[in-house]
């Protein structure tokens, strides 16, 4: 005897189910964030924002990790959003379809699916040793641009399509020239979205170990240029926890890690958001 | 004459992209490929990895990543294709706009946060309560699979969501219900997307790195049940890197040249597939 469910039952079961295994989703995810801030606030103080490593990371602050995740990431953004939105111009701008087009977003598009640790390998080869910048936020940063170049190009490229053509046209008719009116109409006129594929990119750059740690090192000192070595809180985090060196400061990086990372979703995705309601 | 300057520049620029790829795929093979030669195809693709003897047989690591990467599918599709269809079909618009963006922020945290996790709850839990060593094939693959799951719900979403409404009104005006419409039409309409989404979550478990050297417990040999530990590609990479000298650091570099051909391929496939900007 064979039992068939009609289906209405079927059609009730189904949206059990799926609402169940919805919420165990959201619920892990929560629980993730939630957990590492419930054992890390009680860490977080200025002292340890704002002292010197000490012992490996045992004792003391992580100030020199945010200064160097700071100059990593800002260098990298520096070198990475030129090329990213020039590319992104380009392809909307300059190229109708064709070969040239499907090349560059063909490169685009593969670039974002290489992993990170590939990165790591060819910025350890290539920027620290065949260019002989040794472990240093020079070679760090600019393995993290080309990292996130794709991010950046992708979100330029939706956000300077959606500006209106009829702008452009009014443009044209008064004389403007196309530079001119890339610079003074599309490019003005896309900047939130542009922005917000630039602060992905940020997020991306600070949450980032693989292709760090084999490029800006994990030099606990203060660095004092571009050439110095450096160990990102992300790095400084892995190292902690990984080696055991001090469970509750690795709760406390990681804490202060996901607020960053947090606020420039969060950021990113408001701009994104009020973007699209304009021209959407 | 200005605007022809900016054009030659911008084109320029906008080979920066394929221009690093090509820059990458250069200097991996160029640095890896050489050690492949020396020792031989068979030797490369053996079970024998000893450094300090000279032998670079990567077998037991692709297996490694293979496992680890099957693992996260299990644990990742059902949960993300599960997320993406109630979020498109079966929740109100209050509920989309709220989950959809909290779950894409989570494809933001950094990957050694989720490692962490497993090493401070997942590993302690398996060891207690399913016994070995607690890093293990399962915890890497259930890390993995967590981690993958932003990728696959969010681009399976936007898919169904593509699908026209009055595919849904047809089936509805037929008397199906929602659940009949959602398995024989809209799964099968948004299936590019759905597919596209499970092989660039493919790629992210294979690549993956520090999550996994932290909870997989990098033992050098084949696991014989999910609860034994296990040595990916990636953790190879990562862990030996910092030391190695002359042919083991070439022999990295040839992992690090399969790895890329695998992922880029899987990412030609995961293009075709959607057969985006067409």
């Amino acid at each position: 005897m064979t039992f068939r469910i009609g289906p209405r039952t079927s059609q009730i079961i189904a949206h059990i189910i799926l609402l169940l295994m919805t919420i165990i989703t959201v619920v892990v995810l929560f629980f993730i964030i939630g957990y590492v801030f419930k054992n890390g606030f009680a860490q977080l103080s200025l002292e340890f924002l704002f002292d010197r490593t000490r012992e490996m990371g045992k004792e003391g602050g992580i100030f020199p990790s945010i200064i160097g995740t700071l100059f990593v990431t800002v260098l990298a953004i520096i070198i990475a959003t030129p090329l990213g939105v020039g590319s992104a111009v380009y392809l909307v701008e300059y190229t109708r379809g064709g070969l040239l087009r499907r090349i560059i977003s063909f490169g685009a598009d593969c670039l974002a699916g290489v992993p990170s640790i590939i990165f790591g390998l060819f910025g350890f080869i290539f920027f620290v040793i065949q260019l002989k910048l040794g472990w240093s936020i020079l070679s760090g940063s600019l393995t993290l641009a080309v990292m996130i170049i794709p991010t950046i190009i992708r979100t330029s490229e939706e956000a300077i399509k959606a500006v209106p053509l009829s702008y452009r046209e009014i443009s044209y008719s008064l004389g403007g020239g196309k530079l001119d009116t890339i610079l003074k109409v599309v490019l003005p006129t896309s900047l939130p979205g542009i922005l917000t594929g630039v602060i992905l990119g940020i997020g991306r750059a600070i949450g980032e170990t693989a292709a760090v740690i084999f490029t800006a090192g994990s030099s606990l000192g203060m660095p004092t240029s571009v050439f110095s070595s450096t160990r990102t809180l992300a790095v400084h985090f892995y190292i902690l926890a990984r080696e055991g060196i001090s469970m509750e400061k690795a709760y406390g990086t990681a804490t202060v890690l996901i607020i960053i990372i947090l606020f420039v979703n969060f950021v990113a995705y408001r701009l994104m958001h009020r973007f699209m309601e304009r021209y959407y | 004459m200005k605007d022809k300057i900016a054009e030659k520049l911008l084109l320029v620029i906008a080979f920066s992209a394929i221009g690093s790829l090509l820059l990458i795929t250069f200097f991996i093979f160029q640095q890896g490929i050489p050690l492949i030669f020396k020792i031989g195809l068979g030797n490369f693709f053996s079970m024998h990895w000893s450094p300090t003897r000279g032998q670079f047989g990567i077998l037991s690591m692709i297996i490694g990543s293979l496992m680890v990467t099957v693992g996260a599918l299990v644990v990742g599709i059902p949960f993300g294709l599960a997320c993406a269809i109630y979020l498109a079909e079966f929740s109100s618009k209050m509920v989309q706009k709220t989950l959809k963006p909290i779950i894409e922020l989570l494809a933001g945290i950094p990957s050694v946060v989720y490692g962490f996790i497993g090493i401070v709850i997942l590993v302690p839990f398996i060891r207690t309560h399913f016994g070995g060593p607690g890093f293990s094939v399962l915890a890497s693959s259930i890390i993995l699979g967590i981690m993958i799951l932003p990728t696959i719900v969010s681009i399976s979403y936007d898919s169904l969501i593509a699908v026209p409404n009055t595919y849904r009104e047809g089936s509805y005006a037929l008397g199906a219900t929602k659940w009949q419409t959602v398995v024989k039409l809209l799964i099968p309409a948004a299936r590019s997307g759905i597919v596209a989404s499970i092989i660039l979550g493919m790629g992210r478990a294979i690549g993956e790195t520090m999550a996994v050297i932290m909870v997989a417990g990098n033992a050098l040999k084949i696991p014989h049940s999910i609860l034994d530990s296990v040595r990916t590609l990636t953790s190879t990479i990562a862990l030996e890197l910092g030391y190695a000298t002359g042919d083991h650091r070439a022999a990295l570099f040839a992992c690090g040249a399969f790895l890329f051909i695998i992922i880029t391929i899987l990412n030609i496939i995961a293009i075709r597939v959607t057969g985006r900007r067409e």
